[in-house]
């Protein structure tokens, strides 16, 4: 398993919710990073972890290969790989995300 | 700088009855929406679903697209949307 694999395994499965993002949640430096942020909070996720892409190369460049997904943001809940910001919203909207979040 | 229709085309063209909607609504050839249907979706979740879309798509993702916001709709689900 090369190094960077291992950073992110460690930190999916330490972490209950992780979001890996440009920038972070005071000051999101993409659209689609602060949507997904604002997700998280307005669902009551007081404190995520969060991974800010855009000071770590290489993890920027290993997250799209760990979980085989172009684009930042990515949300890991329980170690599980959720989706970018796009399906962050359609189950926030439809009460998925939530359900998740309590397990 | 990518061409919307040209994104539709490769996308209708590497899944199943497909018919892909692109969206740029910015006008600036990079940030894209699209509203994507196919068989191929039948039976798999979201992220399978939108992996799909961006395999369709291979390195336009890395290079001249620089986002894609995604809605994909199997046939079935299609139907009932309208």
């Amino acid at each position: 398993m090369s190094d960077v694999k291992t950073r992110i395994d460690e930190l999916v499965k330490t972490n209950k919710v992780v979001l890996f993002m440009k920038g972070n949640p005071q000051m999101p430096q993409c659209g689609f990073s602060a949507r997904a942020a604002t997700i998280l909070t307005h669902l009551g996720v007081a404190e995520f972890a969060h991974v800010d892409v855009l000071s770590d190369p290489e993890i920027r460049q290993g997250i799209k290969e760990y979980s085989n997904w172009p684009t930042i943001p990515q949300l890991y809940i329980n170690g599980e790989f959720l989706g970018g910001s796009d399906i962050m919203m359609e189950q926030y909207q439809n009460g998925e995300l939530a359900a998740q979040l309590q397990d | 700088m990518m061409d919307p229709a040209r994104i539709q085309e490769i996308i209708e063209s590497k899944l199943a009855d497909c018919t892909a909607l692109i969206h740029n609504d910015m006008g600036d050839g990079e940030h894209f929406a699209a509203e994507v249907v196919s068989s191929d979706f039948d039976g798999l979740n979201l992220i399978r679903q939108h992996q799909l879309v961006y395999g369709a798509l291979g390195d336009h993702m890395k290079s001249d697209i620089h986002a894609l916001s995604l809605k994909t709709f199997t046939p079935a689900q299609w139907a009932q949307r309208a």
